[in-house]
């Protein structure tokens, strides 16, 4: 039954290694077969999935805007506008200014020269605090702080495609995206907003970010393997990708209202924080399982596995244990995208619902088919050290 | 029988229990005995050398047994001390707080610290200074430095020490932040997804590299002679913001089941507003509408005319720009009565707590209610003439205060406002 206080997507926008928008990966992924797009060479011993080749001024018009930022924020910016662009909201200034705007952020592009000639000099120096102090003061571009500022991806979306409704920003890893989405949804199922603009972006392309996991060693080392088939691999199982994933969250009556396209209903969006030391992460999945209300019959599920050992094996027990689902790996074909994982895979699970169809399997050792037409999808983000979500989409 | 829902029909949200440290010390009570006293916490900066610095006075909080000990390890102790004093005021098991967490805290990046000693740990001379970061990190065999470099990691220690509820958020909107986290606690409690939850703004950040980013930004003071005197709120000769840290902490609780439990109420949460700015990334639209926005919303919020707000907590940085668009906002809500409305700056005294500020600048207005004391914007010895305001110059100032209005604004257009009660109204 729908309601006119539901939350429906109106709004995609989408970038990763297979291309940007909707449409183009539908095309990819929907293809029997898809092929990740692999970078194997610049990062050795690590493969990451790159950006495409982007147009930065099909969404961020001013050159003055796009020096202000490093590659993380322009992507977010630059999916955030697709979004905006799909729900026809961008450029309408009036819902431009109400519209709130939830984003998962990390931190940005660190100066990698800089801190290569300070740890350089640092080989033949003691005083390292005074020769930090001397470096950063003379080397650092003023405007770069801005570029790594977490909230600064949410204040680029207001500069530039002038979202000012509210601004917030959310931080830690997948936990950060299933948050913003959870968050959002409920502002609107509450009446406390109409539309929302939720997402987050990955730049893995920077030694920083992949340090970023490397330091509890998570990455997968040697030949790329499907998000599956990684255990017992050299290397801690993660592939990570550049991308993004922007949602318009919108109150049904008003998108309604609108005449606007409607993808698909966010049904149940939950969360949960297992304490994994403790083992509690494969009672907390099949938890937040049954919390997401799933219906009977075959269920698609858009899985954001990383591949991390641990939490990758936790969660294909769990949707394995279900004869039901039928999961698709998607960091197979895009890598992990922190932060932007949850969205995107809400993003693919809500596209799935819109085309009535499901996608081929990914892995054929490690998947099963899908016959029919998806009413409903699940998404999920088990984090790779920590956090858990889920959402239940449905045909809208 | 108390009315429990507000004016829009939602549950009122109680403030049952407060945390606060400054570079005043740990704790209410010490902050504020040297609040109210007129006493600043800013002095010289000894964490780290001075050497090529323009600004060599901050806020910090140097007498914890993290304070040396880098960014993350210090957030985490500032909001552990904050959060148990709050828990503990409000008479809850403080290891089974039950309800969810809200965590403004910074941005988070490997210390130098450890860089150096990654990096200088393997001497193969082959390689780029990232690959042989990489290649050493993978062989770490604890996970105590990951665990600095992940967003989530400090509100997971917290959900952990102190029992707190589901996946906490952890959020950053710059200098607005700990007010967001207060306000997300109050929308929770109005949806009824909780009874309680707990909000926390820390900051443990102010390190050399942080303080070099303000200062090329030219956003710090360099009044660095007295550094008690550097910050100084709404004075003619005001240079920057003193760089500080320091957390706050609330429980917020619906008044139904405070009142239930039979907690005591230190205040209300009446009411919170934001509007985002679209003008520039650091500075703020000249008419400052989306300040006077924020503000604005707060007020309908909370349901309270512009006659009804008896003081207001400023977020009065010193900076050249903050304090002018902030004056220019406040006239513009509050029209001629802003001339004799009390308006004061806690940053005088404890400097700008960043990711803490609103925060620990919301637990300081529910003090001023609850202790009948407005806490004076010292430093202030040769006004702004351009700036006409009641700033409770100097010395603090006992009057009645029913209502605050307390404003954060940052870096990004982040603009958040919130409202706040002696009583339920």
């Amino acid at each position: 039954m729908s309601s006119p206080r539901d939350v429906v997507i109106s709004g995609i926008g989408l970038v990763s290694s297979l291309g940007e928008g909707p449409d183009a990966h539908w095309q990819k992924l929907a293809q029997p077969g898809p092929r990740p797009v692999l970078e194997a060479t610049r990062f050795a011993p690590y493969t990451v999935h790159p950006l495409p080749e982007i147009d930065w001024n099909l969404q961020i018009a001013k050159r003055g805007d796009q020096r202000q930022m490093e590659t993380w924020q322009r992507l977010g910016t630059y999916a955030a506008g697709l979004a905006l662009d799909d729900a026809g909201i961008k450029g309408n200034d009036e819902l431009c200014a109400t519209m709130d705007m939830v984003v998962a952020a990390g931190g940005g592009e660190r100066d990698e020269a800089v801190d290569a000639a300070i740890l350089a000099a640092s080989e033949s120096r003691n005083d390292r605090d005074v020769l930090l102090n001397e470096k950063l003061t003379t080397e650092l571009r003023p405007t770069l702080f801005l570029a790594q500022l977490s909230n600064l991806l949410a204040g680029n979306i207001s500069i530039v495609h002038k979202v000012t409704g509210s601004s917030r920003t959310f931080m830690g890893e997948e936990g950060a995206g299933v948050a913003a989405v959870e968050t959002a949804a409920a502002r609107i199922r509450s009446g406390q907003s109409t539309h929302i603009l939720v997402g987050g972006a990955f730049q893995t392309e920077h030694s920083d970010m992949l340090l970023g996991y490397e330091l509890a060693g998570y990455l997968h080392r040697g030949p790329w393997k499907p998000v599956w088939q990684r255990q017992g691999t050299e290397g801690g199982g993660v592939v990570t990708g550049s991308g993004g994933a922007f949602l318009v969250l919108e109150q049904r009556e008003h998108a309604m209202s609108r005449g606007r396209k409607i993808y698909a209903e966010l049904g149940p969006v939950v969360s949960g924080r297992a304490r994994r030391p403790r083992g509690e992460l494969d009672a907390e999945i099949a938890a937040l399982l049954k919390q997401a209300a799933l219906p009977n019959g075959k269920l698609l599920t858009l899985s954001g596995a990383s591949g991390a050992h641990a939490a990758t094996t936790a969660e294909k027990a769990a949707l394995d244990a279900n004869p039901a689902i039928a999961a698709r790996g998607f960091s197979t074909l895009t890598g992990h995208m922190k932060e932007a994982q949850f969205p995107f895979a809400v993003a693919l699970a809500a596209l799935a619902v819109d085309r009535k169809a499901a996608y081929p399997v990914f892995d054929a050792a490690a998947e099963t088919p899908f016959e029919g037409v998806p009413q409903s999808v699940l998404a999920t983000a088990i984090g790779y050290h920590q956090f858990e979500g889920m959402a239940l989409v449905n045909a809208a | 029988m108390a009315n429990l829902r507000d004016h829009m029909g939602r549950p009122i949200v109680a403030v049952t229990g407060i945390g606060v440290v400054t570079s005043l010390g740990v704790g209410k009570s010490d902050n504020w005995a040297a609040l109210t006293s007129g006493k600043s916490g800013i002095h010289p900066i000894t964490r780290f050398p001075i050497d090529q610095l323009n600004t060599r006075i901050s806020g910090m909080v140097d007498f914890l047994p993290s304070s040396s000990k880098g960014a993350s390890p210090l957030t985490y102790e500032l909001a552990e001390l904050a959060g148990l004093e709050a828990v503990s005021e409000a008479g809850l098991d403080s290891s089974d707080f039950g309800g969810p967490l809200f965590l403004a805290s910074p941005p988070v990046e490997l210390d130098w610290a450890e860089r150096f000693s990654l990096y200088n740990s393997d001497k193969d001379k082959d390689d780029t200074a990232a690959e042989r970061l990489l290649r050493v990190a993978r062989s770490l065999k604890e996970l105590d430095i990951f665990e600095t470099t992940q967003f989530g990691s400090i509100a997971g220690r917290l959900a952990d020490r102190l029992g707190t509820r589901g996946l906490p958020i952890t959020l950053s909107t710059a200098c607005a932040s700990g007010a967001t986290a207060i306000q997300l606690g109050v929308e929770a409690i109005r949806r009824g997804e909780c009874d309680r939850a707990l909000s926390i703004g820390a900051d443990g950040s102010a390190t050399a590299e942080a303080l070099i980013r303000f200062s090329l930004l030219s956003a710090l003071s360099t009044h660095n002679d007295i550094p008690e005197k550097a910050s100084k709120p709404f004075s003619r000769d005001r240079d920057g913001f003193v760089l500080a840290e320091g957390s706050g902490a609330l429980v917020l609780e619906s008044l139904e089941t405070a009142l239930a439990r039979g907690a005591t109420i230190l205040g209300v949460l009446g009411g919170c507003g934001e509007k985002a700015d679209d003008f520039h990334r650091t500075r703020s639209k000249p008419d400052a509408s989306p300040a006077i926005a924020a503000v604005r919303a707060a007020l309908v919020d909370a349901g309270l005319g512009e006659d009804e707000i008896d003081y207001v907590n400023a977020h009065g940085t010193s900076t050249p720009e903050n304090d002018k668009m902030e004056h220019l906002a406040l006239s513009t809500v509050f029209g001629e009565r802003i001339g004799s409305m009390p308006v004061s700056s806690n940053k005088s005294m404890i400097g700008h707590t960043l990711s803490a500020a609103g925060a620990v600048e919301a637990a300081f207005s529910l003090m001023t209610m609850r202790e009948s004391v407005i806490p004076p914007t010292i430093n202030y010895d040769n006004p702004d003439p351009a700036i006409v305001l009641d700033v409770v110059p100097n010395k603090k100032r006992n009057a009645e205060v029913r209502t605050v209005l307390s404003s954060s604004f940052g870096f990004g257009g982040q603009n958040t406002c919130l409202v706040m009660a002696r009583e339920p109204v």
